[in-house]
């Protein structure tokens, strides 16, 4: 939703708690209270769907001018304002719009009288189950009840017996007794993602929320669901009981899964990435993101990291681990062996810019020719997934000023196979599982080094072992698929001596030449900044949480145009 | 036109004037078209088509009618609401859903009188400009919805429906649609979601006024059966004469259902406030039960306020007030609004001193609470909350303090629900606390078991346990 005083469309006067405002006509009243930070508590309104009014949580005071006779002439006070004729009969603030003239009042004892019946309601069939509820410390029940709720309760019958602990998906679970029937995750299911496979069942209060007979709520969506629902109702089977969410640290960055680059925030503790959660971005991924890079995360806290250098002189069987220092200096040593043409270097798109960036001073260090990096390509889908699952192939070509990525491989194979090339340098990819490398080719080499998140076999051929920085510990840039530059940050440093592939670089160029000025990545965006076009007059600090378009593409993200359709014809406030 | 003769021991009381239910238990009566015509069925429909469609809305505007679903909204004024520039389909939607508590009239129009309601139903569609209407009939009418179906067959035969009716060029279909069975599937936007295959949640008004958006969110009218059927004879007999029935802005006749405590229980066709709440009661239906007394009235279908038997109450005659009791209240619309309630749906529930307060409101608050749909919080959770509270209130479990509790939990529902559901439910409540509190804060110390509660009441309240879910 942008604030911005859209082009063309009428402003009115609107009175919010005695203050006079401009609004574009159309606005809904919730967003209006909420463009001049006065909060209306709400369950059911979500902006990204539409409005069936349900919970009755918004209800607010509401007036307008007294109607006039014809010929009559309105009476307005010194600032042009008419009288405000109060109405008795309350109004739902999120699917009414402003209107000229219109009062609203959030503060008023109507109003007050309103949310505490309604609190009151929510709460009286509400197991208030809290110390063993998921959703305690981000629940809007909770929130709203400290804050709008009576304190005490008024109720001395028995609470409705609902179904608990149902397995609504592979990754869902339903408490129906949490429910408060706000209808969103029925919503989101049939107008966002055209799976309608949860309804309501029974009605009155002992209306209970049920996924369709035979059917699962197994969408790659699914667990947006979680996210949106109000209490803890929805929890995710990943998630549940694995962390109270106040003790988590929450970090702003960018979902790696696929080129989409959904925003998301990171939910961490000392070292361990408990869930990713969408964090809403209107240029790329609305407030959605898809099971799968949701997910994906686990690999993250596996107990098959890479944790230190290590390094395996030829002859020997195994890898010794070694200090950092030690493996660089061992790296470079190897490389300065080697003519410039007998060296190669695959990258990866899921690299940062500041990585490949990073990459490209090292290329240019040993005068490299051969360079590439890996594609990945697999299906896109109706709404946000893209089909090439690196998250920078943009990025790559761009930094590393490949023609076209992945063309060079079978170039890269062939040499290897006659010989001309004797090295090769492996950056944050597993070549034997991800390509047609095999272990026999990459045995023909005379030197190979490899950084990865992980063990594997590629690492396993490899004379140097570098542990390499996963996505949630990193800080730098993507490009899109659509062209957007967007920024990662670390939510913790990696296990244990493990380094992003920009510093691996930095030491490896140092160790080669002595010098090269970048301590920080910061300093790495500042150079490149300097000597890549796209990137001119930029500072990482100027991406920002929201990210920035650096490239012109055309492609458009299914799911934004869709809720832009939905905008247009006012379903949905966006 | 004949003078008709009626069943032996079902005629009609002197004081009613049969109109809509003219053919209702007549002698000789069936529902087939053949009999329809012989007294001249579908005439107005060939008068209407000749007039302009906006001529008709014309006449039925000036005729005065008002809804007789329940809220009493002009007819005329209603079909005005299609927009001017509308571009998309115009639906009629006839209700048929009669299943407000005390209402059993639109039943006897359509088992008894199908063609009435189908003449009534074309001329308001080529009114309104619709070419596709709907008879949305509930679940409990089997039997009611085949004769329709079987009446719809027989007209369109007669080409009074289908492509080209009355060879006039006007085209109209009608499907009668079956309900599953719920109450709320007869407040209109509702019913539109159902007949659109969907769970009936009301809708939000505004954006979904049914005039501008209805069913498939173009323009759409739902009317009652009775008020489609008034519509008939306004084209028969021109709004001036029509407007001359019942009382001015009260025009016409309507059918009060009347149910409890009376002789003789019934419906009653009366010319609108031309009849007074005793002349029904004492006269038209045979008076109290014997040896009973006249204890509350419940005038227009189970949601409208109750009024007390001894209550006064002011209408204003003329620029005067003047002070009446209950039997004088004439039964039209804006006198019963005057007296705290409304003729609603038509349904008049007698209650006499033999039964207690709390019973009936239980009763009330146990349909109420299983017939919410349960899609806005207030009515959903506040519903059922009244129920448990009267629940306990009549088996002697409840302490004065719930009787606040009740009052304030009725008082959070009302004005704050998307449907009119909200003061259905908690009207009865709000009035009986208000009208009748010591008699309920006396029942809830255990003293209920001690009142005078009628055999056929308990037995009642024991079938109520199986309606509680
Ligand atoms: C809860 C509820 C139930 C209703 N049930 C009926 C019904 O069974 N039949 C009916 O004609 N109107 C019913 N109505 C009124 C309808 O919403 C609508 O106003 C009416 O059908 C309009 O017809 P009229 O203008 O001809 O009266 C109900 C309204 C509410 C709020
Ligand atoms: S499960 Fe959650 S999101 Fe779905 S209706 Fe219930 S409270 Fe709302
Ligand atoms: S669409 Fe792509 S970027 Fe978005 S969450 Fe899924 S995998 Fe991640
Ligand atoms: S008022 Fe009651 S019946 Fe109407 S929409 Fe709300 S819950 Fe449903
Ligand atoms: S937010 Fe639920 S009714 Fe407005």
């Amino acid at each position: 939703m942008s604030d911005d005083k859209q082009q063309g469309v009428p402003m009115v006067n609107v009175q919010i708690d005695g203050e006079w405002h401009q609004f574009p006509k159309g606005t809904r009243m919730i967003e209006a209270c909420r463009q001049v930070q006065v909060e209306v508590p709400h369950y059911c309104y979500h902006p990204k769907l539409s409005s069936p009014g349900n919970c009755r949580m918004c209800l607010v005071e509401m007036g307008m001018p007294p109607r006039l006779a014809p010929g009559e002439e309105p009476v307005k006070d010194k600032d042009g304002h008419q009288k405000i004729g109060w109405m008795p009969r309350p109004v739902i603030a999120c699917a009414n719009a402003v209107a000229e003239n219109m009062g609203i009042r959030t503060d008023s004892e109507l109003t007050k009288a309103c949310r505490e019946g309604v609190m009151e309601f929510l709460l009286v069939n509400h197991p208030l189950d809290c110390p063993i509820c998921d959703q305690a410390g981000e629940c809007s029940l909770q929130e709203y009840s400290a804050e709008h709720g009576k304190g005490d309760s008024r109720f001395r019958d028995e609470k409705n017996k609902k179904p608990k602990n149902v397995e609504i998906g592979p990754r869902i679970r339903l408490d129906d007794e949490r429910c408060i029937m706000c209808s969103r995750c029925i919503r989101f299911c049939a107008e966002t993602v055209d799976d309608p496979v949860l309804g309501f069942t029974d009605r009155g209060s002992h209306t209970v929320l049920a996924v369709h007979p035979n059917q699962q709520l197994a969408n790659d969506y699914s667990m947006n669901t979680v996210d949106i629902c109000p209490v803890g109702a929805l929890t995710s089977n990943d998630f549940r009981f694995q962390m109270r969410t106040w003790f988590m640290k929450e970090t702003s960055s960018i979902c790696t899964s696929c080129g989409r680059g959904c925003n998301t925030t990171i939910g961490s503790r000392e070292g361990t990435v408990f869930r990713q959660t969408p964090r809403d971005n209107n240029e790329v991924n609305s407030a959605w993101m898809c099971d799968h890079g949701r997910m994906n995360y686990h690999y993250l806290n596996s107990e098959a990291r890479l944790t230190d250098p290590m390094i395996r002189k030829n002859g020997e069987e195994a890898h010794q681990v070694v200090p950092w220092s030690k493996a660089i200096r061992f790296a470079a040593d190897e490389l300065l062996k080697f003519n410039a043409s007998e060296v190669a270097v695959i990258a990866s798109g899921r690299m940062t810019n500041e990585e490949l960036f990073m990459t490209r001073r090292l290329i240019a260090e040993l005068s490299v020719e051969h360079v590439d990096i890996v594609l990945r390509r697999g299906k896109a889908d109706d709404y946000l997934v893209a089909a090439d699952k690196n998250p920078n192939t943009a990025g790559a070509k761009l930094v590393l000023g490949l023609k076209k990525p992945g063309g060079e491989l079978a170039a890269i194979q062939k040499g290897i196979e006659s010989g001309e090339i004797k090295a090769l340098v492996v950056l944050q990819e597993n070549l034997i599982d991800d390509t047609d490398f095999t272990t026999e080719l990459l045995g023909k080499l005379d030197f190979l080094l490899t950084t990865y998140p992980l063990a594997n076999p590629t690492a396993d051929d490899s004379h140097v072992v570098l542990p390499g920085a996963a996505f949630a510990e990193k800080d730098g840039t993507m490009i899109n698929v659509t062209g957007r530059l967007q920024r990662l940050n670390k939510a913790h440093q990696g296990p244990g001596q493990t380094m992003e592939v920009w510093e691996i670089c930095r030491d490896l160029i140092l160790a080669i030449d002595g010098g090269n000025g970048i301590y920080g990545v910061d300093d790495v965006f500042k150079e490149m900044a300097g000597q890549i076009k796209a990137f001119a007059g930029l500072t990482l600090s100027k991406v920002g949480d929201q990210g920035l378009p650096l490239l012109k593409t055309k492609l458009t993200v299914p799911m934004l145009e869709r809720e832009k359709e939905r905008i247009a014809k006012g379903e949905i406030v966006g | 036109m004949a003078k008709v003769k009626y069943i032996a021991g079902k005629e009609p009381h002197a004081k009613e004037h049969r109109m809509i239910f003219r053919n209702v238990d007549r002698e000789g009566w069936d529902t087939s078209l053949a009999t329809y015509q012989k007294e001249g069925g579908y005439k107005q429909l060939a008068k209407a088509l000749k007039m302009e469609p906006k001529a008709v809305q014309e006449e039925v505007k000036a005729a005065g009618l008002r809804g007789r679903g329940g809220a009493g909204f002009p007819t005329g004024v209603k079909w005005g609401f299609v927009p001017p520039n509308n571009t998309k389909p115009v639906y009629l939607i006839c209700n048929a859903d009669e299943s407000e508590p005390g209402t059993f009239k639109d039943r006897y129009i359509i088992h008894q009188d199908p063609h009435q309601l189908i003449e009534g139903l074309i001329i308001s569609a080529y009114a309104v400009g619709a070419h596709l209407a709907y008879i949305y009939i509930r679940e409990e009418f089997p039997e009611g919805a085949q004769i329709l179906e079987t009446a719809i067959e027989e007209a369109r035969k007669q080409k009074f429906l289908g492509k080209n009716v009355c060879g006039t060029g006007f085209e109209l279909e009608i499907y009668v649609h079956r309900g599953a069975g719920a109450y709320i599937c007869g407040e209109e936007t509702g019913l539109i979601e159902s007949l659109e295959g969907k769970r009936p949640y009301p809708r939000i008004k505004p954006p979904y006024f049914p005039a501008a958006m209805g069913l498939y969110l173009c323009p759409t009218i739902v009317n009652n059966v009775e008020s489609l059927c008034h519509v008939k004879h306004i084209i028969d007999m021109g709004a001036d004469a029509y407007g001359k029935l019942g009382t001015p802005r009260n025009t016409g006749t309507r059918i009060l259902c009347v149910s409890g405590d009376v002789k003789k229980p019934g419906y009653y066709e009366i010319q609108v406030g031309k009849v007074t709440m005793g002349e029904l009661i004492n006269d038209m239906c045979g008076g109290m039960k014997e040896g009973r007394k006249l204890k509350a009235v419940i005038p227009g279908g189970s949601s409208s306020k109750i009024l007390r038997a001894d209550e006064k109450f002011t209408l204003k005659q003329g620029d005067k007030d003047v002070e009446i009791g209950i039997e004088d209240i004439p039964m039209d619309f804006d006198s019963l609004m005057a007296c705290g309630s409304m003729a609603g749906s038509g349904g008049v529930i007698v209650i006499d001193d033999s039964r207690a307060i709390s019973w009936v409101l239980n009763n009330l608050n146990t349909f109420y609470a299983h017939e919410s749909c349960g899609q806005c919080t207030p009515c959903r959770e506040g519903s059922a909350w009244m129920k448990k509270i009267t629940d306990r209130i009549v088996s002697g479990n409840a302490s004065p303090e719930d009787v606040d509790t009740l009052e304030s939990v009725a008082y959070n529902i009302d004005g704050k629900t998307i449907c009119a559901f909200g003061e259905a439910c908690s009207w009865p409540t709000e009035a009986m606390v208000a009208k009748f509190r010591d008699e309920l804060i006396g029942d809830t110390d255990g003293k209920n078991a001690k009142r005078p509660v009628s055999k056929e009441t308990q037995e009642a309240a024991k079938n109520l346990k199986s309606l509680t879910t």
